[in-house]
């Protein structure tokens, strides 16, 4: 639950990009004196000014024995001068590989930003894509459609093939009893005619009936003779 | 018309050596207030000579240097 009553985003002040460090430090003479010192003696004593405030600085703690010398001032002598001349010695060096060091870490943090940006830039990419796909709906639904269709077609073809094979089988079968009925029929009253004829056939009557097909065979013998 | 700061406003570079006494009095001397000064004077010296990108040896010199000399003045009824 947001409590509205607080005011949010009501300065200028804006915290993102962060403005990037200054290039160099304030600028300091000698290693140990801010220029703004200078600068600040500039218009009433000119350039020498600080430095004649140095001196009689120096001069007066000397004399009035504010500042004593001895075993700790030939020390501090001996170190500060080897520590300057190392300084003067190493300091580029050292500087430099600072620098580089400071440099891989700023190219690594870069990396990081521009790989993440180039992982961003290909999912726009492929979610335009996505977009693209997705006016295609259309074609793949009328595929589908079609295909849907088909198969329908199809099924009902071979149910009706299955029907119509069914319907022919039983009146095949039909068929086929009335004629295997009719055929039984035939040939049993053949039978019964050849058997009811044969016996019927008495031996006279045998006799006649060869002796008229002699007669008949010489008649069509002598015809045939003529013929040919 | 020029508009007035208040005194305890200005900054110590534009207050005249005569107020002096009065600007130091208006100043926050409650511990919240002794904190928040040296936070601030600790930030200033930190974002000017050591957070910026090349650094030199002078903002390490200065507070050595600072150190050295408080150490000094602290010691100097040893000498």
């Amino acid at each position: 639950v947001l409590h509205a009553t607080r005011p949010l985003h009501t300065t200028q002040q804006c915290l993102a990009p962060v403005p990037p460090l200054p290039e160099k430090g304030g600028e300091v003479r000698h290693g140990l004196i801010p220029e703004e010192f200078f600068q600040f003696l500039y218009p009433k004593t000119g350039v020498t000014g600080p430095y004649m405030l140095g001196t009689g600085l120096l001069l007066y703690l000397l004399s009035k024995e504010i500042y004593v010398i001895n075993h700790e001032t030939v020390a501090s002598f001996c170190i500060l001068s080897v520590i300057i001349y190392a300084v003067k010695k190493y300091g580029a060096d050292v500087a430099a590989f600072a620098d580089k060091l400071n440099e891989e870490k700023v190219a690594k943090a870069l990396a990081v930003k521009n790989e993440a940006i180039k992982d961003l830039e290909t999912a726009i990419e492929q979610e335009k894509k996505e977009q693209w796909r997705v006016e295609g709906r259309s074609y793949l639904f009328d595929a589908k459609r079609n295909n849907i269709a088909m198969l329908l077609e199809a099924n009902y073809r071979e149910r009706l093939l299955t029907v119509y094979s069914e319907v022919k089988k039983r009146l095949d079968y039909q068929v086929a009893m009335q004629n295997l009925k009719r055929r039984k029929e035939q040939d049993h009253m053949i039978q019964w005619v050849e058997n009811s004829v044969v016996q019927s056939i008495t031996p006279q009557q045998q006799k006649e009936s060869i002796a008229k097909c002699i007669l008949d065979l010489k008649a069509l013998s002598k015809s045939v003779q003529a013929a040919v | 018309v020029c508009a007035a700061v208040l005194l305890k406003d200005m900054k110590l570079m534009d207050v005249k050596l005569g107020q002096l006494p009065s600007w130091v009095a208006m100043r926050d001397f409650t511990p919240g207030g002794i904190v928040g000064a040296m936070r601030r004077g600790y930030d200033r010296y930190y974002n000017k000579y050591i957070n910026v990108k090349k650094g030199g040896l002078a903002g390490l010199s200065m507070v050595l240097a600072g150190y050295v000399v408080v150490s000094y003045i602290w010691s100097y009824s040893h000498i």
